[in-house]
Order: C-alpha cells, then structure tokens, then sequence
C-alpha cells in the first residue's frame, strides 16, 4: 500500500473502465420543477376555486366560529366563515364568509342566510344534528342573478324555501294571537302550510300575515276561502252537551290557522297568489255571512250596569246583532244622577232578510240609513235593556226587544249616533222587589224582640235555679218520709205484726162478748124475773151452768 | 504547514462502494475496474442535486404549513389543524411540552436544514474557506438530525390507524401531511447528495 502512494507506483494500478457518458446532470432540476408545479397548481386551485367572499350581518354570533362554520344549502357544503368582526356602532357582528367557485350564485341579490341552531318549539324540535357538530348558516337561493356581497342574515330561518310549490297568502287580522312564524295552517284538520311572516299594518291598526300553503293543497284555498284562527279550546255548552273542539294538541299551545270553504253556494276558483283574506277569531265566526257595514248605536241606562263589558253581545228578539264598544259614565245636573252611556256598534245585515225587508221599505219611505225607520220601531216598543246573561257570573247583555207598556219617548232621527231609549231590565225588577221585601223585613224589631226573649230567659234561669236549690232537696226529704211511712204501714199492717194479733184476739174477744150476750138475752128471755130477784140457784141445772161456765170463760181473758 | 496531498493530485481515485484505488484518467464515466460502481472523484453533480432539492423542498414546505395536516373528529365537530395551528393548540390546551416537541420537530428542525444547508452550498460554490470546522459539524448535525422531522408524519399515521371510532372520534390525514412527508424527505435526500469533502476542496488556507 505505501509504495502505491508513490508516484512511481501508479503506473501498476488499474485503469478504470471508461463508459459512454450519459447526458443531462441537470435531469435532478426536474425536482424542483416538479414540486414548484404542484406548489402552482395547488395556488391555481385554491384560486380557481376560491368563490366571492361575502358579509353576513347578525345580531349575535352565538355559535359561529371562524374558520369552522360552514355555509350549507341542502346540507352541501357550500363556503366557511372566514372571520367574525364586530360592527363598528356595535349594534351587530359581521361574519365574512368565503363562498366556494361552484357556489358564487348565492351572492346573488335575494339569496337569505341564517343561523341553523338547535331549536325546540311547541312546534317541534329542529337542528339536532347542530348539537354536537356546532352551528352552521343555512342558505337559500333565489332567482336572482344581480350580485351582492353585503346580506342581512335572517334570525329565524324563513319558512318557506324559495321555489316551493304553493302560493302565499295574505291574512289580515286586529291581533296576531298565539300565532308566530312556523304556526301550522290547517285544511280540514291536516297541516297544509304554515305562516310565514307577520308585520304590523303600517296604520298600526292590525297586523298582516304572511302564510304560505304547499302545493297541491294551495288550490283548496278559493276566492270566497274562510280563514280563522284555530288556536285553543273551543267549548261549547249546547242543547246537545258539552261540546268541546280542538284542532290538534300542538294547535292548542302553539296557536294555529285553519281555513274552509263557507256553506252554501260561493265562488270556488283557487285564489291567486298573494290573495288578501281576513282572519277570523274562530270558526262560527269566519263561517257566518258577512256582517256588512257596522253602526255605532248609543244607549243611557240610569241603573248599574254591573257585570257589563265591553264586546258583551247585543242582541235583537235573541239574535246577535252586535257588541257593546264603550261604557261610560254620564252625570246628569238636573236630576242629580249618573247615567250610564253604553256605546254599541251593530251590524244591520246580521238580520238577514228582515233587514232585506226593513232597508227596501225605509227605500221607499226616502231613509236611505234606516234612522226613520228606527224610530217606528221605538213607537212600537222597542226598547234598549241589560240583561243577565249569567245568574252566577252577573253578565249582562244587551237586549233590544218590543216591550208592552213602556213609557213612550221622543226620538231623535237625525241625532248621530242613534240614541235608542233604554227599559230597566227585568232583574232590575226582580232586584226592586227583592228590595222592597228586605227593607220589610229589615222592619221586624228583631232586637227588642230578642231583648225581651234574653230576659224572659234569665228569668226562667233564676226559677230553675231556686227550683234546683230550695225545691228539690224539700221534695226528696218529704219523698223520703212518706217513703219511712209506708214501710211503717208496711210492717204494721203484715200478717205477723202485733197489731194484727192483737186485733184477732179482740175479735174474738167481741165475739165471745156477743155470744155471751146472745145467752144472757136468751134467759133474760125466759126468766125475766131474774132481773129482780138475781138468778135461782138450781134451775136448769144442766145448762146454766154450762153458760156461766162460757161467760167465765169468756170473761177470764 | 503543507497539507497532505490528495488523491486528485497524486492522479488515484478511489471506489466509494469497494475501497479499490485505481488511476484516475480524468475523464467522464468511469467505473470501478472491480466492483464496476461507477467511480467519481466527488459526488457527481452534488452541488446542483442539493440545490435542486433543497429549492424543491423549500416549494413544498409551503404547502405543507399553509395546508392542514390533520382532521379531527369528535362527536360531530370537525376541527382541521396545520401544524402552527395544532402547535398552538396544544399549548393553550395545556400542554407546552408537547407543544414544544412539536414546534422544534416540525418548524425548528426543516428551517434549520434549510438555512444550513443553504449555508454550505452558499460557502463551497463560494469556495469560502470560513470556518471549515464548524461547519462540516453543522453537516454532521444537520445528517443526524433530518429523520427527527418526520415525528410529525408518524403521529398523523398513527392516529389515523388508532382513532377510528366513527361518530365519537376519528383522526383523518388532510393533503398537508403529504408536503410535509416530502419536504422532510427532499430535505434528507438533499443533505446526502451533499458532499462534505468539498468544503474541504478551496486550498487557501491549507497552502
């Protein structure tokens, strides 16, 4: 090895074998050029797939998170959010969302967005899915093409996806009830569309509903179409029961808008879109036929009208004409009283083709609003009264009936309103005379009658009293000394007591007496003599002195 | 003091495969007369192919931070991270040391055989005769160190064959992660087309 490293020595190494040289030392350049191509290609194709970017204003960002929240429209992915700021006055936030390319035509002018969040309604539960995977904003797209990048998002989503089958309908109604976005809208009890939208009228004055009905079902919806609103419990107390009428469970708590056709004969053309109809409180409502225009009506009770409200009925021969509107007080200078004034507003037409009748003749008559033809009917009778509706609630009700014997009035055609005399009211009658018995027997001096009665009492106390002390113990002392007595007369008069001996010897002393009497008769009888000159020693031997002998006998006890 | 002479000087050339020394005719394409690998006094082309693959990884370090690496899953929310990102988030969920593990594997350690890489081939093209010493040392390191950058591959491969419980947990390799593998790959094959003899190869400083 070391005699290689001399010069001299190299000559004895191999020569190496000499190959054909190969071109291209730069072919590892290719490296680069390969991973700079996949680095372009990988910036083209975010470029090329890199859509519009967008903001989204909301009031809050409650569960968006930039970078993860995602744009979906129909659960396709369709863009992120890219970042959330704060609006400059703080009023609401900001969310910039990246659209993809595929996806630029939602930054189209009426594309809506809106935050999809787990969301649990009377209604039903909607968004689970949000629960563990975060919220996502939702999107639906228009028909628009015009492009916009600034939206107002939506804080609930809309209700109806654009393009849908089915029409919208407007609905004017006083109040929007229990009814919000989403509240079913039902034919013949089955969900067929929900309200979409409410506002207030511009006028304040009612509110207007947006309900849209799916297709196909949005041709039952007819021009002379009924629309009411189906929230709550209707119970109904009739002839045939208690009726109680609901439309389904979730109506009940979440409100609800049903609608029908009305009975009888009517237009049945399905109604075109955006068709106006009112919305009815209930049912016989929405049902019954038009009222016509209304008219205000005023009446001056003098009595209480406790148990008056206001929308109580106003009925004419039991009909019901109308509601009461304003109930107030009135102060009368001359009489010192306080009438009552009760404004009504009653619908004419609801009288159907008496009203037909009453309009054509108060034509002829030249009364084109019926006020003529009113005070007639006052002439004849017809009286204003408050009635009781209810005897346990006190409601009161507006009676307007031909009453016999009532004082006659003047009336005032052309007063406006129309001033109808009024009648007190047959409770209050019923109510008078109840007065009048009590004030009687409020009459009844129950407090000295009672004072008199307390003291006959106390008296008849103290008697008992001295009955109980003195009386009693006398009575049980006499009761018992007769009691001593009798036992006494007891033992006395039994069949071994001494008396009783005693009483038998006598008697037989008597009798030996009587006997021996009987005797001395009997030889007084046959000696009389003996009286003077004393008895003869010895005549009738025999029986003298068997007799002497008895005599002794008799006398020797 | 005079270095020691050379193999090219003294007209030898030396197999890298066999050991054979042989003559060196000073032409293109030989080869071992013994084992028949082919002989070259340095690297054929190492300056280019190191430059070459060094700019090629330095392209494809680019994507491989600006896209994410990894996707998790769990119980519906999908979180997709590149590498800063889950760096970050591993420090502010807690965990620093991780985090820091992660960060010199994945940023500190490409960087640093980007810079020293670009040093040295800088420096020889140069012939710059600077701190030979150093840094043939950095060469060393920069060897040694390469395949540690690759941790982060290993963790996304990892779990992506453990954590797949569908719903509640799934881990997903995302394109990142192939960048990545490459730039660490690209960087690993750059250094060995290196060849440290050439820092040596300028003479100034030895005569």
């Amino acid at each position: 090895m070391s005699d290689e490293r001399k010069p001299g020595g190299t000559e004895d190494l191999p020569e190496p074998v000499v190959r054909r040289s190969r071109v291209g030392i730069s072919l590892i350049w290719l490296v680069p050029v390969l991973a700079a191509v996949v680095g372009l290609s990988l910036v083209i194709n975010s470029w090329m797939q890199a859509g519009p970017t967008i903001t989204i204003t909301f009031q809050t960002a409650s569960g968006i998170d930039p970078g993860k929240t995602q744009v979906k429209y129909k659960s396709v992915v369709i863009g992120r959010v890219e970042r959330v700021t704060l609006a400059p006055d703080r009023s609401h936030v900001e969310v910039e969302v990246a659209l993809d390319k595929r996806a630029k035509g939602f930054a189209a002018a009426d594309t809506r967005f809106w935050v999809v969040r787990p969301r649990i309604g009377l209604g039903g539960v909607s968004g689970v899915d949000t629960l563990l995977s975060g919220a996502f904003i939702g999107a639906d797209v228009g028909d628009s093409t015009e492009y916009r990048d600034e939206f107002q998002g939506l804080e609930m989503p809309p209700s109806v996806p654009h393009g849908a089958p089915g029409k919208s309908f407007v609905l004017h109604s006083g109040d929007l009830g229990s009814l919000d976005i989403g509240s079913p809208v039902y034919y013949r009890r089955i969900q067929v569309g929900r309200v979409a939208s409410y506002q207030l009228d511009p006028d304040g004055k009612g509110v207007s509903l947006q309900i849209f009905v799916d297709g196909p079902n949005d041709k039952f919806v007819t021009q002379s179409a009924r629309f009411w609103n189906a929230s709550g419990v209707d119970v109904s107390l009739g002839a045939n029961g208690l009726k109680l009428n609901t439309q389904s469970l979730a109506t009940v708590l979440a409100g609800g808008v049903a609608f029908q056709d009305p009975p009888g004969p009517h237009d049945s053309t399905p109604a075109p879109e955006q068709a106006s109809f009112t919305l009815f409180g209930d049912q016989v409502a929405a049902m019954a036929p038009p009222d016509g225009p209304p008219r205000y009506i005023r009446m001056r009770f003098e009595q209480s009208l406790r148990g008056l409200t206001v929308d109580a009925p106003v009925e004419f021969l039991g009909v019901n004409i109308g509601r009461v509107v304003s109930i107030n007080l009135d102060y009368d200078d001359k009489r010192q009283r306080f009438p009552v004034l009760v404004g009504a507003v009653v619908y004419p037409q609801r009288l159907g083709r008496a009203y037909d009748k009453l309009a054509a003749l108060a034509k002829a008559n030249g009364d084109d609003d019926l006020s003529q033809m009113m005070g007639r009917l006052i002439e004849h009778g017809l009286r204003a009264q408050a009635r009781t509706g209810n005897l346990l609630t006190g409601q009161l009700y507006i009676a307007l009936d031909f009453l016999p014997n009532v004082p006659k009035v003047a009336f005032d055609a052309k007063a406006r309103p129309l001033e109808i005399p009024t009648a007190p009211g047959s409770f209050d009658k019923l109510q008078e005379q109840m007065a009048e018995i009590i004030n009687k027997i409020q009459k009844v001096p129950f407090d000295s009658i009672g004072q008199h009665l307390d003291q006959t009492l106390a008296e008849l106390g103290g008697t008992l009293k001295q009955v109980n002390a003195e009386t009693l113990p006398q009575f049980r002392r006499t009761l018992e000394g007769a009691q001593q007595t009798l036992g006494t007369a007891n033992s006395t008069l039994s069949a071994d007591s001494p008396l009783q001996q005693n009483l038998g010897d006598t008697l037989e002393q008597l009798q030996r007496m009587a006997r021996s009497l009987r005797v001395l008769t009997d030889y007084l009888g046959g000696h009389p003599e003996s009286l003077i000159r004393g008895r003869r020693p010895d005549a009738a031997p025999a029986a003298p002195p068997a007799q002497p002998r008895e005599t002794q006998q008799g006398s020797k006890p | 003091m005079s270095a020691p002479p050379r193999a090219a000087e003294l007209g030898l050339i030396g197999c890298h495969v066999c050991g054979q020394v042989s003559r060196d005719p000073r032409r293109a394409g030989m080869a071992c007369p013994r084992c028949g690998a082919p002989l070259h006094r340095r690297k054929t082309g190492s300056i280019a192919r190191s430059w070459a693959l060094l700019i090629a990884a330095l392209i494809l370090y680019l994507p491989a931070n600006l896209l994410p690496i990894m996707r998790t899953v769990s119980l519906g929310d999908v979180d997709d991270n590149t590498i800063l990102s889950g760096v970050v988030e591993l420090w502010v969920k807690g965990s620093p040391g991780l985090a820091v593990i992660v960060f010199s594997a994945s940023i500190v350690v490409p960087m640093m055989k980007f810079l020293v890489l670009g040093t040295l081939l800088l420096s020889v093209q140069r012939g710059s005769a600077w701190a030979r010493q150093p840094r043939a040392r950095l060469y060393r390191l920069v060897e040694f160190i390469g395949y540690w950058s690759m941790l982060d591959v290993f963790v996304v491969a990892l779990l992506t064959a453990l954590v797949q419980f569908g719903f509640f947990s799934l881990v997903e390799p995302l394109p990142g992660v192939v960048f990545f593998g490459l730039t660490v790959v690209l960087t690993m094959l750059a250094s060995m087309s290196f060849d440290p003899r050439l820092i040596w190869d300028g003479r100034t400083d030895d005569e």
